[in-house]
């Protein structure tokens, strides 16, 4: 029996094992950069997962990640810089935010068809940058915003709400693509008319499943924000940032929610680790990786597992 | 009352008069064929009483409520369903969750199956006979396992009203039969069924009555023997009795050398045969036609001929051989297609289009193509400067021939040349095809569905059927001769 046929809790089983393992990093002397770099791809995981509900399941690109994130970000940056609220109620007021901004983008764009709905994502990210620029005075615009408050300090414990954050949005997505909502989203992203045909009414779906993404995108960007300690317009609202998302979702493995956690953590790392090549030699690295990927593994990392199993079966 | 009732439906698309004010109706417990030429408007008919277009007027009363221009999941809630002519299963589910998706609710929060749902699901695979491949994965069913899968998922949703589009395309003729005992066992527990098929021949013994169309409109209605023995069928299937249509050219049986000459080809779509040891010869400065129905293979050919597909075999034009030259020196050469689908650029003037024909001719010669051009066609020459988009759907076709002449060939391959268009429209493909023939200029080979048009044009015709030539001849022999084979 192979992974691909465990049964769902038995998936769920493997999940908070390799969770509970993960957690014990701090304190197996990981140096502190290192789990930085960690606790920053564990939130990028969470971006690219919730890209993958959207691309892989529902069949949308959506271009307009930072759009999400960046709502969330800004929402809990500005409250928390304005002393409006502790921390945690500016993270749910992220994540309510980003659902709202969703919803009022996806309701209209999900109409169109075709290539559409991911140009119009993009240009929605695009103006989000001109309105941040526009209000500087109270977004703090190119230059950032300064969050005052923080969750937590020290660097195991910052990790530890990336793990948590990434666990569970991992777990809640699993559950729902393996999940009638999930079959019914599949249908619609690979062949509309038939679903539709069968009683399910598009729009909805993608809708749904839109907004969730949109929750844990917000979600993770407030987060963020209290980890960097600022929110930025080149970090959270980017269209560049954007790409990165699509590709670490591809590399680990379009359509499995968990393989762009893989894709997500190691593009951070790639850059990461990559960066004495300077800035412009060890980008286009990662881009090169990616595009042998997009070659010769079109399922991904979490795809080359599948074909190396059939390899040893047959 | 009937279940269903469509009247004066109709559908435009641009220029193309799709469904022109059709009127038809299916009770319960009945088989509706709707049968017609390829273009001839059932599937755009079908799709509107599924809510997949939305009727330009008309209304579709279905048990008594109008659902003209409904959303296709409403229409479907409503107790209406349909299987597609091309199967897309999700290939990453089993066959099972195929069919199980087709049972669940049209509701968000869905988060398990309930053991009702999988028995149904089980059912509708028991009754199409895949009850023992539901944990396959669709990717291991053979092509009639695929369209069962399709029927399975609309009889989940236990439909009052079942709409099939083309059910026995690209079945053998045991699966045909298989796939007619199944259907007819549906009529039962009051169904009403709609089946759309361009072969007559195989809907006959299945069908309770049939709309026979042509055009976007109703051209018979009946008893199915009696609709495929009406004289307006039978038209527009096999063209008129030979000698009122027969005269314009001189017919010239005795073709002398060729112009183009295929012998013995063969081309394979992986292990599908779409030709077996197909030969002809081209009239030179004449027109010879290809007939057949839908999937008979003359598209295959002319891709064939202008080396577009790989095929086995020796095509020779103008006494030399084409064996391995590329598809764009065969164009060079002078064979030149006009498709099917015309793919004109809808974004384009007429003019921009005429000239991206004429890319290759010095400014002068190019010139001097477009005045030809104009010529045959006077009304592209009016319209030069609209949109190609904006034209109907017969002016789109002369400027499709008229791109094609742009390239100076010697010989012009026209895929349906009067696909979709209305017999009005058609004589005035018609009038252009004789100005071509009158002009000297080159050999015209044109593959038809409508025999009627093949006839009246062709010096020569050759009836395909299942990819192979079944009769060849002149056009004055050709409904007494091959007229059986089609009816």
């Amino acid at each position: 029996m192979t992974v691909s046929h465990l049964p769902t809790w038995a998936r769920l089983a493997i999940l908070a094992v390799l969770t509970a393992l993960a957690a014990l990093l701090p304190y197996v002397g990981l140096q502190e950069y290192t789990l930085s770099i960690l606790t920053l791809g564990l939130f990028f995981a969470v971006y690219a997962m919730n890209w993958d509900l959207l691309f892989g399941y529902a069949g949308e690109a959506n271009f307009g990640a930072t759009f999400l994130i960046g709502t969330g970000a800004y929402t809990a940056a500005m409250m928390s810089s304005n002393g409006v609220a502790t921390p945690l109620v500016c993270v749910a007021a992220g994540a309510g935010a980003a659902v709202i901004a969703g919803a009022l983008l996806a309701f209209p764009a999900l109409r169109l068809r075709g290539p559409y709905f991911g140009l119009v994502t993009l240009v929605a990210v695009l103006i989000m940058r001109q309105l941040i620029i526009l209000f500087s005075d109270k977004t703090g615009g190119e230059i950032g915003i300064a969050v005052p408050d923080v969750i937590a300090i020290d660097s195991a414990t910052n990790f530890h709400i990336a793990l948590g954050a990434a666990a569970i949005t991992a777990a809640i997505l699993h559950l729902l693509v393996r999940s009638p909502f999930g079959l019914i989203l599949e249908a619609i992203g690979q062949d509309p008319v038939n679903a539709q045909v069968q009683g399910f009414n598009i729009v909805k779906y993608k809708l749904a499943a839109f907004c969730i993404s949109a929750f844990f995108s917000g979600l993770a960007g407030a987060l963020m924000v209290f980890y960097l300690g600022t929110a930025s317009t080149n970090v959270f609202v980017d269209g560049a940032v954007g790409v990165q998302i699509i590709i670490a979702a591809i590399i680990g493995g379009r359509r499995t929610i968990f393989g762009p956690i893989l894709g997500a953590i190691f593009m951070v790392a790639a850059a990461e680790y990559l960066r004495p090549l300077g800035g412009p030699l060890s980008e286009m690295t990662v881009a090169l990786i990616a595009l042998i990927v997009l070659f010769f593994l079109p399922g991904g990392l979490l795809g080359l597992a599948t074909i190396l199993r059939r390899r040893r079966a047959a | 009352m009937s279940f269903l009732e469509a009247k004066g439906i109709t559908k435009t698309f641009g220029g193309l008069r799709a469904v022109d004010r059709l009127d038809f109706a299916v009770e319960k417990g009945e088989i509706l064929g709707l049968i017609g030429p390829n273009g001839s408007g059932k599937s755009t008919a079908m799709s509107m009483v599924m809510g997949l277009h939305r009727p330009d007027g008309g209304s579709i009363l279905l048990d008594g409520t109008d659902v003209a221009g409904w959303s296709p999941n409403r229409i479907a809630e409503r107790g209406v369903s349909m299987v597609f002519q091309h199967s897309r299963p999700l290939q990453q589910q089993t066959v099972l969750q195929n069919v199980l998706i087709a049972c669940l609710p049209n509701r968000l929060l869905n988060l398990r199956v309930s053991p009702e749902q999988r028995d149904k699901a089980i059912e509708a695979l028991r009754l199409v006979g895949l009850e023992s491949e539901q944990d396959k994965w669709p990717s291991e069913l053979p092509f009639a396992g695929l369209r069962r899968l399709e029927l399975a998922k609309s009889l989940a949703r236990d439909p009052q009203l079942l709409l099939l589009d083309e059910p026995f395309a690209g079945l053998s003729a045991s699966e045909v039969r298989e796939f007619s005992d199944l259907i007819r066992n549906l009529r039962g527990a009051g169904r009403a069924l709609i089946l759309v098929d361009h072969n007559v021949r195989s809907v006959r013994a299945l069908v309770d009555r049939a709309v026979a169309m042509s055009s976007g409109q109703k051209i018979a209605e009946g008893h199915p023997d009696a609709v495929l023995a009406d004289e307006n069928v039978r038209r527009v299937y096999l063209g008129g009795a030979g000698s009122e249509h027969a005269g314009e050219a001189a017919r010239i049986e005795a073709v002398g050398t060729p112009i183009l000459s295929v012998s013995h080809l063969n081309v394979r779509y992986g292990k599908a045969q779409a030709l077996s040891d197909v030969s002809l010869d081209v009239v030179d400065k004449g027109v010879t036609a290809v007939v057949g129905l839908n999937g008979a293979g003359k598209t295959s050919l002319f891709n064939a001929i202008t080396g577009f597909v790989g095929a086995e075999g020796e095509i020779s034009f103008a006494g030399k051989s084409l064996k391995g030259t590329p598809a764009h020196e065969i164009a060079r050469a002078g064979i030149v297609l006009c498709p099917e689908t015309r793919e004109l650029f809808g974004d384009m003037s007429v003019l921009e289009n005429l000239n991206m024909g004429g890319m290759h001719l010095a400014a002068a010669d190019r010139k001097e193509r477009l005045a030809f051009v104009e010529h045959i066609f006077p009304r592209l020459g009016e319209r030069r400067s609209q949109f190609a988009r904006t034209l109907s759907g017969g002016e789109q076709q002369q400027l499709a021939i008229g791109r094609a002449l742009m390239m100076k060939p010697r010989l012009l391959l026209i895929d349906e040349p009067t696909l979709g268009l209305a017999p009005i429209v058609m004589d005035v493909i018609s009038e252009s095809i004789e100005a071509l023939r009158r002009s000297g200029e080159l050999s015209l080979l044109i593959a038809e569905q409508n025999m009627t048009f093949a006839s009246r044009h062709a010096d020569r015709i050759y009836l395909m059927e299942h990819g192979a030539i079944e009769w060849s001849g002149g056009a004055d022999r050709f409904a007494a001769e091959a007229g059986a084979r089609i009816l």
